[in-house]
């Protein structure tokens, strides 16, 4: 229900502003491609393993493949015809053979021509094809999991975080805060994950603050989870990143795995990780329209805007970014149901009214995105170490979830910025968000701010501030608004950045039965 | 008048304090009985357990109030003061603005055959570590970072391009000393190309002992648990402190070791 009486007309500006700015860049991103899209289209194609003799240590099967056919023919064309036209000519059986054959330096890649490319474009499809269909055979698994076991009994779902580096150990916090409560569990990537230009392989006990992301531990996971599904009798939820230098293929490898949540931001990468901007918007695309295909509710970062800049004078990035992220979503075929459009409480709580602040911005993005699975999150700026104060805060923080009907609470720690949280953190922050849903959880029902009051009054203020910014987004381009630094005060110029050499220009002849494929939803 | 203290409930001297803590044992007295033998051991006598609850079927949480039968004489207190100044974002920005006039060149790297670039863009990078912002965030501060496998003579090349103020090197990878190694030759080289003119030379990484500055050839080590803000005081200290630069003698200033407990809070907890 409406209760903020925002102006139709200017929401309806609002989005044709963001799908003004983005054009160009979906253009841009269409017309490129990255290394890692390339590697993300030969593991649907059933690359896997790693060449573990190389000097540099194990390097995954489709880095050695996709680096060669580079450098033998480039990959304007595409990886997966010289790659499909290679294994033909040399006869051999599997995708794995010919990555083995590449790394003895036996394999000469070109772009096959005429007949040749019509038929190492057929074999490539048919492989390609497999690799989705298994996708597909996962969300129908989610779907008929979700039926079979149910879903949460109420929203907001409660999603709660592990990082203890080893994947073993994270299963075990992971099934102890499902049995806790816990609906979506998410497992942190190591620190600096998002830099490396491959995708680690097999089981991982070593990371930095996190666990890394591989296929393998997805694996583990999802199976562990399955099991502590049945046991509680509600559908788990599983988390990780399809972000960084490799997202198109984490993306991939969470469809493969049947994760349900990615955290997946249109911009993120650029602005706190340095990453080349046409890289991310190329394999942003990609990876959405895996996530569309697969039925993964993707995760958006505007919380972190809030980090950097102050949460009250750059409120109006966050709509702005999220809207940018919803049309970047919509054209790769997201549906609103899969938008888990992200914003944060963060407002310093010295300030005053910093409560009816954050409930004015909480329902702003309720109400701009009335089907989208917004997600919450908890603060994290002002947490100072006094943890009786971050309890509190934390109240407050899930308070103004319920209240203005959030979809997706990251479940906040009085522990932030002291320790990684223990178990009875976990506890105590459960309880507290129980207390509050428990107690107030209806209130929503009775809640009606005041037409013309404070909260309904900086909601229209943010809504007004966002389409003038999305305005000049519109006119000057979204990669130079990201170039002078609107967003997070970061400056990043679009020729700049990490991954750079990686992007490359389609030529005439470029082909790609994976994105054919995604484009037009075929499984053959 | 006395030195002694003990905590302070309500009452001068009545001792009183509260402690909460997991035992790995299931709800019931048995696990209250180890909680206030704990408690006792801790120094809490007599101690009440106000509260308990089971958190699973295996552990208990309890909080404990109680009087703490140790004084402290604050003539014993000894403090490990760092010889520079913790800074704020802005103090630094300030610092360097007042002092340089220009902005503050860093270049930061791993070097040698290490392709972990955790520690320096923990550092770097604007997303930071342990809730503070990395050096990019400073607006005074301009940072190169070269990222992985830089060879030493590329990053001296690079230093000296970019007017390089400082110089952080992170080194993660520590098999066969290959840390301390590298170290070595990247401070002989800037010494070898630059001489007294060389940047600042800074190494950081979980392996280093911040007391082997002098030994390695650089200015300041950095061990595990180091947060961007204490590079940047360190930074804003060493080269736009109030003596200002101070040349190569500065060397000296590195045996006193900023040391602070395991890294605190997980920086990607809640963010992508």
């Amino acid at each position: 229900m409406a209760l903020l009486d925002l102006d139709p007309r200017a929401v309806a500006t609002a989005r044709r502003l963001a799908e003004r700015a983005a054009a160009p860049v979906i253009d841009l991103a269409r017309r490129h491609t990255t290394v890692s899209l390339e590697r993300a289209t030969l593991r649907l194609a059933g690359i896997t393993g790693a060449d573990h003799t190389h000097r540099a240590g194990d390097v995954p099967w489709v880095n050695r493949v996709v680096d060669t056919v580079r450098a033998h023919c480039g990959l304007d064309h595409g990886a997966a015809l010289p790659v499909f036209h290679a294994l033909a000519e040399h006869g051999l059986g599997t995708l794995t053979d010919l990555a083995e054959a590449t790394a003895a330096g036996q394999v000469q890649y070109r772009v096959p021509t005429g007949a040749d490319a019509a038929r190492a474009e057929g074999s490539a499809r048919a492989a390609i094809a497999r690799g989705l269909r298994a996708v597909d055979r996962n969300r129908a698994d989610r779907d008929r999991l979700v039926a079979d076991l149910g879903d949460p009994p109420r929203r907001p779902w409660l999603y709660l975080i592990v990082a203890t580096g080893d994947i073993d150990e994270d299963v075990v916090q992971a099934a102890n805060a499902a049995r806790a409560g816990a609906d979506v569990i998410a497992v942190i990537r190591s620190t600096g994950q998002s830099l490396l230009d491959y995708v680690p392989e097999g089981a991982t006990h070593h990371g930095f603050a996190g666990t890394y992301a591989t296929e393998e531990n997805f694996r583990i996971m999802r199976a562990a989870m399955d099991e502590v599904s049945r046991e509680v009798g509600r559908y788990i939820r599983v988390t990780n990143y399809a972000s960084g230098l490799c997202m198109s293929e984490i993306a991939v490898l969470a469809g493969l795995r049947r994760l349900d949540m990615m955290l997946n931001d249109s911009m993120y990468g650029i602005l706190f990780r340095d990453i080349n901007p046409v890289r991310t918007f190329v394999d942003q695309r990609f990876s959405r329209q895996i996530h569309a295909r697969a039925g993964i509710i993707i995760n958006t970062g505007e919380d972190n805007y809030l980090t950097t800049d102050d949460a009250v004078d750059a409120a109006h990035t966050v709509t702005v970014s999220q809207l940018l992220n919803e049309r970047f979503a919509h054209e790769a075929g997201l549906g609103d149901h899969l938008l888990g459009l992200g914003h944060a409480f963060e407002i310093d709580p010295a300030l005053p009214d910093s409560f009816r602040l954050e409930l004015a911005h909480a329902l702003l993005a309720r109400e701009l995105f009335p089907d989208a699975p917004l997600k919450w999150m908890p603060p994290t700026k002002h947490m100072t170490g006094d943890v009786f104060n971050g309890y509190l805060l934390n109240g407050f923080f899930n308070l103004a979830g319920a209240l203005t009907g959030q979809s997706i609470l990251l479940v906040g720690m009085m522990t932030e910025a002291v320790a990684t949280p223990f178990l009875s953190d976990r506890d105590l922050a459960l309880r507290n968000v129980r207390h509050v849903l428990d107690a107030a959880g209806g209130l929503a029902e009775d809640f009606r701010p005041a037409p013309g009051g404070l909260i309904v009054k900086r909601a229209h203020q943010v809504l007004g501030e966002a389409v003038d910014l999305l305005a000049r987004i519109a006119d000057d381009g979204l990669l130079n608004a990201i170039a002078e630094g609107t967003f997070g005060l970061m400056k990043r110029p679009a020729d700049q950045g990490r991954g750079a050499d990686g992007v490359i220009a389609k030529a005439e002849g470029y082909r790609n039965p994976a994105t054919d494929l995604l484009d037009t939803g075929g499984d053959q | 008048m006395s030195a002694l203290v003990r905590p302070y409930g309500d009452t001068r001297g009545d001792g009183m304090a509260q402690l909460s803590f997991t035992l790995p044992v299931p709800h019931g007295p048995r696990a209250e009985g180890a909680a206030l033998l704990l408690a006792r051991k801790m120094g809490m006598d007599p101690a009440m357990v106000v509260h308990s609850h089971p958190i699973g079927p295996e552990f208990t949480f309890f909080v404990v109030y109680g009087s703490v039968t140790h004084t402290v004489d604050l003539d014993e207190v000894t403090v490990v003061e760092r010889d520079y100044p913790l800074l704020t974002p802005g103090e630094v920005n300030t610092a360097v603005r007042q002092r340089l006039r220009r902005e503050l060149v860093v270049v930061g790297a791993c070097i040698g055959t290490d392709a972990h670039t955790v520690g320096i863009d923990a550092i770097c990078n604007i997303k930071g570590f342990a809730g503070e912002k990395g050096l990019e965030y400073y607006r005074e501060l301009r940072v190169v970072n070269l990222g992985a496998q830089v060879p030493v003579p590329d990053l001296v090349k690079r230093a000296r391009a970019e007017r390089a103020d400082a110089v952080l090197v992170s080194q993660v990878v520590t098999q066969r000393d290959a840390h301390l190694r590298n170290t070595r030759e990247m401070s002989a080289a800037f010494r070898e190309a630059m001489g007294e003119r060389r940047p600042l030379l800074v190494a950081g990484g979980p392996r280093f002992d911040p007391r082997m500055a002098a030994d390695l050839g650089v200015d300041r080590v950095f061990s595990r648990g180091t947060t961007p803000g204490e590079v940047a005081s360190y930074l804003a200290h060493a080269i736009a402190g109030p003596t200002g630069p101070t040349g190569p003698a500065r060397a000296e200033s590195a045996s006193t070791d900023p040391t602070r407990a395991d890294p605190v809070a997980n920086p990607e907890a809640t963010r992508p």
